[in-house]
């Protein structure tokens, strides 16, 4: 079991496979299940974020009001206009304001790593998909890898707000989600964790103070924020920077 | 380790808006909902810290209700449960509770009907994992991640012995264990994680052993 992002790293390489390959023998082990019963299970939690984001795109409003119909806008603002931080950033950040929209109305989102945050891991992997042009096979390994990276997160440190502040939940689930782009994109587990890197340390600090307590303002644009921070990190990864500071 | 699986961090499928306030609080539930071994007729829920505060706007009152009536976490009808929940008949209170706890989702549960009463403490600890901290009194840390066995008995020597050498002759592995007593020579209470799933022959022999008052099995 690796415990570590370093080990993680090390295990892809001894053994020449990918980090999500890591992630899906672990798990294999830990529920003594087939390869194929692993990927079914990752599959079900695939579709359950496609139909959010489907959602999303009817337009939501929330139990209180305070959020819901920002993911609709942009997609009509992107549809008129060419804009500034570019297609597959802006889809990103779309697609993962969609799903916090549909989370705060109550509706079903599976958590990646927790609710607040479940928007970056989905939004980056669906904007990504229509450059890269991934295989469902590609897209269920993204979810190994960030996932991969989360666990580490979760058992050394902490995924909920409550505990460790935002930086826990949406920095988590940014740098998750730039490490499993840098690998659909590519990338070598080493570029992986640079991105997951240097993420994280620009998410450091972050509060969780939620107006009136709840998982909406500002958690539904925090995942604006994450999701785009992630297609940064990634293609700064990708383009062979490294973070200074490692992840573990 | 308190994560054991990529489902933990990918995952749950879920009902929003809060993996810890929602998701959380309905396994938590449902775990005392087990416990029982049947739908309770009345439930006193006690809320602290974070709980306590945000509650209502989480739809934590009625996820913690939705998992007393054995729903999961993505059941289409969570946010309709205390309604559901008063249509058959189930009282239920809420209590916020300004006592200090040390995890700041902390929930107790009291449930009951005519014959028995259960009470147990929660907390969730984030991504919709959650552990139970206390039950009927005693300390315990039970994540539900693997079948367990719950095992009252007697304060005696070889009570422990009499489970394990039982396990011991099916090869059942134990993976974590835990004895809690109430106080020297009373009721004590074995907390048994184990790696496979217990069959009926077992759990048979098991509650007719020396010292054993009462085996509750819990699939994960």
């Amino acid at each position: 079991m690796f415990r570590t992002v370093a080990q993680l790293v090390e295990q892809a390489e001894t053994n020449n496979i990918p980090l999500s390959d890591v992630m899906i023998q672990q798990e294999m082990e830990i529920q003594n299940k087939t390869r194929e019963e692993i990927y079914e299970q990752m599959e079900r939690n695939l579709t359950v974020m496609e139909e959010a984001i489907e959602k999303s795109l009817e337009g939501v409003t929330s139990v209180t009001g305070l959020t819901g119909g920002d993911a609709v806008l942009v997609q009509q603002y992107m549809e008129n206009h060419e804009p500034l931080s570019g297609h597959v950033l802006l889809d990103a950040v779309s697609k993962a304001m969609g799903t916090n929209e549909v989370n705060a109305a109550m509706g079903i989102i599976c958590a990646t790593p927790t609710a607040g945050s479940a928007g970056c891991v989905p939004g980056t992997l669906f904007a990504v998909k229509e450059r890269l042009k991934p295989t469902r096979d590609d897209m269920i390994r993204y979810l190994f890898t960030a996932g991969a990276f989360g666990f580490v997160v979760a058992n050394n440190a902490f995924i909920s707000g409550a505990a460790g502040g935002c930086q826990a939940e949406v920095g988590s689930a940014g740098a998750m989600a730039s490490a499993a782009i840098v690998e659909m994109a590519g990338g070598t587990p080493k570029q992986s964790a640079e991105a997951f890197a240097i993420t994280l340390k620009n998410m450091l600090g972050l509060v969780c103070d939620p107006v009136a307590g709840l998982v909406e303002v500002p958690c539904v644009k925090r995942n604006a924020a994450g999701s785009s921070l992630a297609i940064v990190s990634a293609d700064l990864a990708l383009a062979g920077v490294k973070s200074r500071i490692p992840c573990d | 380790m308190k994560f054991n699986s990529v489902f933990d961090i990918i995952g749950p499928v879920m009902v929003g808006p809060s993996s810890s306030h929602t998701a959380g609080a309905a396994r938590i539930g449902k775990v005392a909902r087990t416990l029982f071994g049947k739908e309770p007729k009345w439930a006193k829920i006690y809320l602290y810290e974070s709980f306590a505060k945000t509650y209502k706007g989480h739809g934590t009152d009625f996820a913690l209700v939705g998992g007393l009536m054995n729903y999961d976490t993505d059941h289409p009808l969570m946010s309709e449960s205390l309604k559901t929940a008063k249509d058959k008949g189930m009282t239920v209170e809420f209590i916020e509770d300004s006592a200090k706890v040390t995890h700041p989702n902390t929930v107790r549960i009291q449930i009951g009907d005519e014959q028995m009463s259960l009470e147990l403490v929660g907390i969730s600890i984030g991504g919709g994992k959650v552990e139970i901290t206390e039950l009927n009194g005693f300390a315990l840390r039970l994540s539900g991640n693997h079948p367990a066995l719950l095992i009252l008995h007697n304060d005696r020597s070889g009570a422990i012995a009499s489970v394990t050498k039982i396990l011991a002759r099916y090869e059942i592995n134990i993976g974590h264990m835990e004895v809690n007593r109430k106080d020297v020579g009373q009721e004590a209470l074995m907390v048994i994680e184990v790696d496979e799933n217990i069959e009926s022959h077992v759990l048979y022999e098991l509650k007719n052993a020396k010292h054993i008052i009462q085996v509750t099995k819990i699939v994960s």
